[in-house]
């Protein structure tokens, strides 16, 4: 196997694994930013034994968010050198801009919350949190700059055979970070919601009469937590889907698995895709949905891979400019079908647990246990979109994947960190998941007592 | 002064920060089998640090991030060109980061001792490792022409690269030592200065050796750009007084002195190659300098602004935490966490 290859399955394994954790630390830390407000305000003991109690399934989540982003931090100039090369100039920035003003805040403040719940203010605390969940969101934002560039570069000019900023404010105005930051984190958002739903429901079928107070106060929350999250997610995504069909048609062809160029164009619901004779053996659609849901009006053109390629190849050159379809339309398929289902599920849960009749649908609450995972499935599917679908770029129309991997690094090397992270990453989650479990069906008066 | 030698210094501020912190948190867990038996010691010892190892490995995510945005080619050619030693180093440091927070979680013997032994080896080969790479900078490397070094691990394995590694060891250990003095009460810290005054004599004359073997194999002491050789005496005279103050017992004066050497050596390096950040042994056209491994002039002045905003404003709250937690710990104290 080449390097290139095992590079992008190295790459791809360690970034979804870091993604795993990333989005409950956004929503976590929101989440409990918010109840430690509630708590200063209305001095109610519930509400510090909520921050503790989901504090301790946050910090064991983070712990695990921190390691396996230094493994981020250093991959590109481990497998990607060329990459780093090319892109450095611009690249760089962002993520050294990210480690001063966001790593520095929530790694520094995250010390100061554990350790200083009776060392500083009450009021001072609960700021202290508010620092952590800033210094993440600000993260995120400032990896999406650079993630961004490379979906649609801007404020950049090919100099000294590299890729050079000229343009700071291009850079972090680029459109696409303004969809895709807002999505990213309202999926956090929602990822929290539905993690914290999940563990509350697993308590409230144990009808355990001293935790159900508890329960169902952390259960309200997080179903508005899960409920604003899961309507924002869809609604800038499909602002962001519309997006996209302007900018990387190539993409949205792909998630549709739109061969041919329609006028108007339709959606697919369900499609049997052959990539190697570019056509679906099968495809149920909805005729003119498609136009509508990209351009809002059903009449517009809707450009098909087929042709997308011909313009690839007199705009590049010779080769292949097709991302993996089927992976592409299916991934979409999942991540939009999953959206669509938490809204449901967290809206019902939002008014069953307001009319107090939550309790009463044991069905509802078994439902809401494995809904848990829901948005970490909608949130891979949506990485995978994302970044196969920009194939074989690795920064849009600038520089292939294929040009992009380090020339010294051989494939033995690249065996032997693959396994290891593998096997460290594989330990990682059985621990991790486990003491989460621990924590999350540990009763809450016992759990605040021994916990952090 | 233009903006790439602004941009040195920065990122030798930034390596400083990050070996007179980690340092001493690297020490911590590497003595913590040592110097902690029972399970109240080990939780005293490794809550010393408890609340500010994470911003303190943010110093190095932090020069990492900062070579890239200022040195790009740097940063290709070192993390490709050693990328057996820094897998090694990344495993380290994740199983290290993991085991602070979950060693308390469970109360199990055989798990409290599983997650010591991952902050001791995870702690002991970063340490060794960032030694290794640094005196493999100081020697220089086979870049080829197109600034990649393809000699893989063995090479980098050198017995002078083995024996800096050792250097950055014993210097952290000793700064670990004395940070355990001015953190921890009781036996606990007699036991960690104890240990200092064992390992002192023969860190002096490892360190010895070493600057010996730079002088005659590299020319970082006597480098015509910048001079190694002043900070190089300094770090020396530093290391003297740690024992001197140790045997008197002056702890702070004593972890002054361990830290002001871990500053002066980084300086010598830095000094030493100033303005190569890596030295090619095959040609001198294939060195990386600060002119030709740079961003351009205008990402140059982004982060340039961007750093004199934060740097400061990160100082402050750091200086903060330190504060808060200026309270001496022993294995009876109330407010363990980890
Ligand atoms: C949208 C958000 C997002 C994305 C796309 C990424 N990360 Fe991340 N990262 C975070 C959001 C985040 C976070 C929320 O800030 C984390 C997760 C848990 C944590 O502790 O901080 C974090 C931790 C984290 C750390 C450890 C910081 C510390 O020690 O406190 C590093 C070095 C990175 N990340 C680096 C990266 C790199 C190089 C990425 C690109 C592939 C990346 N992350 C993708
Ligand atoms: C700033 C953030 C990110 C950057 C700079 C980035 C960059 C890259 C790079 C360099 C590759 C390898 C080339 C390739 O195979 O396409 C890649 C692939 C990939 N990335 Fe990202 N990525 C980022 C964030 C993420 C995140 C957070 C995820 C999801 C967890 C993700 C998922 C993937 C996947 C699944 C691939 C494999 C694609 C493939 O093999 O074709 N990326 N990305
Ligand atoms: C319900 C309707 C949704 C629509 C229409 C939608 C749309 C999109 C589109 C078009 C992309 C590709 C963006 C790009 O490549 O630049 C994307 C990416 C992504 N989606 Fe969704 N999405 C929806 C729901 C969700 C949900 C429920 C989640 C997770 C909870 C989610 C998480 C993500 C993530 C993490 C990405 C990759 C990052 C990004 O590019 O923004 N999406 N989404």
């Amino acid at each position: 196997m080449d390097t290139v290859i095992l590079s992008r399955w190295q790459f791809a394994i360690t970034t979804i694994y870091h993604f795993f954790f990333v989005p409950v630390t956004l929503g976590l830390s929101t989440f409990l930013a918010v109840l430690e407000t509630r708590y200063v305000i209305t001095n109610d003991e519930t509400y510090k034994k909520m921050v503790k109690f989901w504090g301790n399934i946050f910090l064991i989540n983070f712990a695990i968010g921190v390691v396996t982003g230094i493994v981020q931090e250093f991959h590109f100039g481990l497998n990607w050198s060329e990459y780093a090369r090319f892109m450095g100039d611009i690249f760089g920035a962002p993520l050294a801009i990210e480690g001063l003003m966001a790593f520095f805040l929530e790694s520094t403040f995250i010390g100061i919350w554990i350790f200083g719940w009776d060392k500083i203010s009450k009021k001072t605390h609960a700021a202290v949190m508010w620092m952590v969940a800033i210094g993440s969101n600000l993260s995120a934002l400032w990896i999406l700059i650079a993630n961004s560039f490379m979906q649609n570069p801007v404020g950049y000019a090919i100099r000294n055979g590299r890729a050079e900023m000229t343009d700071f404010w291009a850079l972090v105005g680029n459109p696409n970070v303004w969809y895709q930051f807002p999505h990213v984190l309202t999926a956090g958002i929602s990822v929290g919601g539905f993690l914290v739903m999940a563990f509350s429901a697993w308590h409230l079928l144990k009808k355990n009469p001293h935790t159900q107070d508890f329960f169902r106060r952390s259960m309200r929350w997080a179903a508005g937590f899960a409920l604003v999250g899961s309507l924002l997610v869809g609604l800038i995504g499909h602002a962001q889907g519309q997006f996209l069909a302007k900018n990387q048609s190539m993409k949205i062809s792909a998630m549709e698995g739109l061969w041919e160029t329609e006028q108007p164009g339709s959606f697919s619901v369900v499609a049997l895709i052959d990539e190697k004779n570019q056509q679906n053996t099968f495809d149920l659609k909805i005729p003119k949905a498609l136009s509508f849901l990209l351009f809002n009006d059903f009449s517009s053109e809707v450009i098909g891979i087929k042709e997308l390629q011909a313009e690839a190849e007199a705009l590049y050159g010779p080769g292949n400019y097709i991302p993996p379809v089927t992976l592409s339309y299916w991934s979409s398929r999942t991540m939009i079908g999953i959206g669509l289902l938490m809204i449901l599920i967290s809206g019902l849960a939002v008014l069953w647990s307001r009319v107090d009749g939550l309790e009463k649908r044991s069905w509802f609450l078994k439902l809401l246990i494995p809904a848990g995972l829901l948005p970490t499935v909608a949130i891979t599917a949506g990485w995978l979109v994302a970044e196969t679908g920009r194939w074989p770029w690795i920064v849009h129309g600038l520089q292939k994947i294929e040009d992009a991997v380090s020339p010294s690094i051989t494939a033995g090397n690249i065996f032997f960190s693959l396994i290891s992270f593998l096997i460290l990453y594989g330990v990682l989650a059985v621990v991790g998941v486990s003491l989460m479990l621990k924590y999350g069906k540990s009763d809450p008066a016992a759990a605040v007592e021994k916990g952090e | 002064m233009d903006l790439n030698i602004l941009w040195f210094i920065l990122i030798t501020i930034l390596f400083s920060g990050f070996f007179f912190l980690e340092g001493f948190d690297y020490g911590v867990g590497i003595l913590l089998p040592f110097i902690a038996k029972k399970d109240n010691e080990r939780r005293a010892v490794i809550n010393t640090i408890g609340p500010v190892w994470d911003a303190n490995e943010v110093w190095m995510i932090t020069a990492g991030g900062a070579m890239f945005a200022a040195f790009p080619h740097m940063y290709a050619t070192l993390f490709s060109g050693f990328y057996i030693a820094l897998i090694f180093m990344l495993l380290g440091l994740i199983i290290r980061g993991v085991a602070f927070e979950f060693r308390s979680k469970r109360e199990e013997p055989s798990w409290r001792s599983s997650w010591d032994w991952a902050i001791f080896i995870g702690s002991l080969l970063p340490a060794l490792l960032w030694g290794v790479t640094i005196a493999n900078l100081m020697r220089g490397v086979a870049i080829e022409a197109d600034w990649n070094y393809y000699g893989g691990l063995l090479p980098l394995l050198n017995p002078y690269s083995l024996l800096g590694g050792l250097v950055f060891l014993g210097l952290f250990t000793l700064h670990g030592a004395s940070f355990l003095g001015i953190k921890l009460e009781g036996e606990l810290k007699q036991k960690a200065k104890g240990f200092a005054g064992k390992i002192w004599i023969p860190v002096v004359a490892l360190v010895v050796i070493f600057l010996i073997w730079t002088y005659l194999s590299t020319d970082i002491l006597n480098n015509p750009g910048w001079d190694g050789l002043i900070p190089a005496i300094l770090a020396a005279l530093t290391l003297l007084t740690y024992g001197w103050f140790l045997r008197q017992g002056k702890e702070g004066l004593t972890f002054i002195s361990g830290g002001l050497t871990i500053l002066m050596a980084t300086v010598m390096v830095f000094s030493g190659l100033f303005p190569r950040l890596m030295i090619s042994t095959l040609d001198p056209a294939n060195t990386l300098t600060i002119y030709n491994a740079s961003s351009s002039p205008y990402t140059l002045r982004v982060i340039t602004i961007v750093a004199a905003i934060f740097l400061p404003i990160i100082l402050i709250y750091q200086g903060w935490t330190y504060w808060i937690f200026r309270k001496r710990l022993s294995p009876e104290s109330s407010d363990l966490h980890y």
